[in-house]
């Protein structure tokens, strides 16, 4: 659930630095996947066209969304399935949770979905007596230990196989007794408890890589055929789907299936492709829902420069490259998107308030923007929202937005560089004044805010001549 | 000595006006006058207009796009004469470059639209003007010296300078270039980035840190001082023994220079 900026970044932030198990499992992790990722697209000749096709089509998709979702909905409805319309996170956790209370069911099983985990929707149905159980080996991880994803790909990637295998000892009742760390024996004792689960579930939940608007297809890409067996198994089936995942046409799937992968797992395929039009008889699930939520994502459309977060295929390329993901995890930026997306994607949604330190969660140096297969301009969006932060902060906050630190020093200093005399004037100020602070040539401590700086850097004095009056003092 | 280097296209012997920046102005004046003698040292004529102060950049990327347009508006009227305007700052020619336009739309200005249009393609870094404009990797330097390099974000990824930095620095006499691992990692400068998240900054620049010891390299050399002051604070306070230079310090660098 989204649950943004509490407490703000740095604060978060500032704990996750110190985990150092949490630094060393995520490093590595990271790493390898960066390495890899690095090696798939490199063999793609077309990897730039095939970008810009993704592009380019999602920016169509967005531009057209309500003819694209109306037509969705003819051919869902025309291949015997049934859409829902969810306008916020509520009224889709109401709708699945009826969908599931008129079949009596008291339990289902979830592939993995994002939208849901923004949704609340686990929790929304816990409250109604219904028990979700999440089938994703790492999502299932994550709700044995009570514990919040922290990766959109990879929801436990914080998490050691050691941290695993106590918490299945701890929680599974099909654990043996003397289970080891190894991946087999930890994934051979989730199956055996996953496949109970499937047997009997009657409604299984999962969400929505991409919806064909012509054909009324549906697509879950997945590693471990766990979604899948959540999509056919049971009798009812319940697909949530964000809005801006529609695409046209069945061919638009290409572009889409050679970005995904190779972005996000570094595969060239991903293991299992479900692509599912409507019901069939005598195959699959016998009733299918698809509920189309908003969410938020029609506010992040009306804003021109911010809808481009909205082409996000859910890859995760971009956590992966981050250097401040990397240090700090999921965890820091407290919303179900985290990373760089979600810095951008996150106050969209939910608005600012309380998500407003997550557009100052990077140092914008643009490795999100270059890997993205939807080329989605990352540090651009975070400018932009930037922008918009000071104007609510200093609009909001009235008197006392306006007289924050930050708010003068930034209009004094704009003042200053407006006027050659007073910037000079500045640069005069700033040698003459800066005296207590120096020694041997360097700041080793400054006061307030800017003392961060100086928590473990040196600062360089002014130096006795500019470079103007350099200039000035040779050309007379 | 070069005597006779002109811009593709044009007749006029080369005349270029610098772009300092506030920020090399008043912390690192050393290297505007390096990026003069090693021009003037290629027979380029280099104007410094006075008048000019910041690019905006730190106000753009912090939030107050609105204190922006008066410093984008006094840019295009300072340089609107020159035919190119050179900086020794990838960072504050990428703001001019991919985001002026941004800042004149939002000033809802036609004239000054048109006036950013104008001026950008005319704003290159050191390197671009050097390899792309002059056509020299060899500015007849010398730098007996082992050096890393540190290639900036901005000058990576908004200009896309790509290895012209680097083979500059190769073709200076007396130089050691090793290669810097995980180059392309961010320093953790980022603007005021190091301040709001200070902590995160620390840790990467951490690694930066480590990454060039592990070069037994003696200088790391960068196309931007922001970031090196970034990292040249921390290699200080850590009594590291590696300092750091400017670009253009160690092309202005002749052997007169090493005798000293």
């Amino acid at each position: 659930m989204i649950d943004a900026g509490t407490p703000a970044f740095p604060e978060a932030a500032r704990t996750a630095l110190a985990d150092t198990q949490l630094r060393h499992n995520l490093g590595h992790a990271t790493r390898t996947i960066r390495a890899k990722r690095a090696g798939v697209v490199a063999e793609m000749p077309d990897w730039e066209e095939l970008r810009e096709a993704g592009r380019a089509l999602k920016e169509r998709v967005l531009r057209h969304l309500d003819a694209h979702l109306t037509q969705l909905e003819g051919s869902v409805t025309r291949a015997g399935g049934t859409v829902h319309w969810a306008r916020d996170a509520e009224e889709c956790n109401r709708i699945v949770g009826d969908l599931i209370a008129a079949h009596g069911a008291a339990e289902v099983v979830k592939a993995k979905s994002l939208t849901t985990e923004e949704t609340g929707l686990n929790e929304a149905l816990a409250q109604r007596g219904i028990r979700a159980w999440e089938t994703d080996l790492a999502q299932l991880i994550i709700q044995l230990s009570d514990d919040a994803p922290s990766h959109i790909l990879v929801p436990a990637i914080h998490k050691n196989r050691e941290q695993i295998r106590a918490l299945f000892a701890r929680t599974l009742e099909e654990a043996p007794a003397d289970l080891s760390d190894d991946p087999r024996e930890l994934a051979e004792t989730a199956r055996r408890h996953l496949r109970k689960l499937f047997l009997e579930a009657r409604v299984g939940i999962s969400g929505v890589n991409f919806a064909v608007a012509d054909t009324g297809t549906v697509s879950v890409v997945e590693s471990e055929g766990n979604g899948r067996m959540c999509t056919t198994l049971p009798e009812v089936l319940i697909s949530v789907m964000g809005i801006e995942k529609v695409i046209p046409t069945w061919e638009d799937l290409e572009i889409y299936l050679q970005l995904l992968p190779r972005s996000s797992t570094a595969e060239r395929m991903n293991p299992y492709t479900s692509l599912w039009t409507g019901v069939t008889d005598g195959d699959g699930p016998r009733e299918f829902h698809l509920v189309l939520v908003d969410n938020g994502r029609t506010h992040v459309l009306a804003d021109t420069i911010g809808r481009q977060a909205l082409n996000c295929i859910r890859c995760s390329a971009c956590l992966n490259v981050c250097p401040v993901y990397e240090r700090t995890g999921g965890h820091a930026y407290g919303s179900t998107y985290p990373g760089p997306i979600g810095a951008i994607l996150t106050p969209m949604l939910t608005g600012m308030t309380g998500a407003g330190s997550l557009p100052y969660a990077s140092s914008l140096c643009g490795a999100c923007y270059e890997v993205c297969p939807v080329k989605i301009n990352i540090p651009e969006v975070l400018v932009h929202l930037r922008h918009e932060e000071v104007a609510r902060s200093t609009s909001t906050r009235g008197v006392r937005g306006r007289i924050a630190p930050e708010h003068v020093a930034m209009r004094a200093m704009a003042r200053v560089f407006a006027n050659r005399r007073l910037y000079e004037a500045a640069q005069r100020a700033g040698r003459l004044t800066q005296w207590p602070l120096v020694r041997d040539g360097k700041i080793r401590r400054l006061p307030g805010p800017l003392g961060g700086w100086t928590a473990a850097r040196d600062l360089p004095a002014v130096p006795p001549q500019s470079f103007r009056d350099w200039w000035r003092e040779r050309r007379p | 000595m070069v005597d006779d280097v002109r811009l593709p296209g044009t007749t006029s012997p080369v005349r270029v006006a610098l772009f300092i920046t506030c920020f090399n102005d008043t912390m690192f004046p050393q290297t505007g006058r390096a990026v003069v003698t090693v021009l003037e040292r290629l027979g380029v004529t280099v104007d410094f207009p006075l008048e000019q102060t910041c690019c905006g950049q730190m106000h753009f990327n912090t939030g107050y796009a609105e204190e922006t347009i008066p410093l984008v508006r006094r840019f295009v009227r300072v340089f609107a004469d020159a035919e190119v305007v050179v900086s020794p700052s990838a960072s504050c020619v990428g703001m001019v470059r991919d985001y002026y336009a941004r800042v004149a739309e939002l000033s809802g200005d036609a004239g000054l639209r048109r006036e950013v249009q104008t001026i950008t393609p005319r704003v290159v870094e050191l390197s671009e003007l050097l390899i792309d404009r002059l056509g020299v990797e060899d500015v007849g330097a010398y730098f007996p010296r082992r050096v890393t390099y540190h290639p900036t974000c901005h000058s990576l990824r908004m200009l896309h300078v790509g290895d012209r930095p680097l083979r500059l620095l190769r073709a200076v006499r007396g130089i050691d270039v090793v290669t810097l691992p995980e180059a392309e990692q961010c320093c953790g400068f980022g603007g005021t980035f190091a301040i709001k998240n200070a902590d995160t900054s620390i840790a990467m620049v951490s690694d930066k840190i480590r990454a060039i010891l592990d070069t037994g390299a003696e200088v790391c050399v960068s196309a931007d001082n922001s970031c090196l002051m970034h990292i040249g604070g921390a290699l200080s306070r850590q009594r590291a023994g590696v300092r750091t230079m400017h670009l253009a310090e160690i092309l202005a660098q002749t052997k007169e220079d090493s005798a000293s």
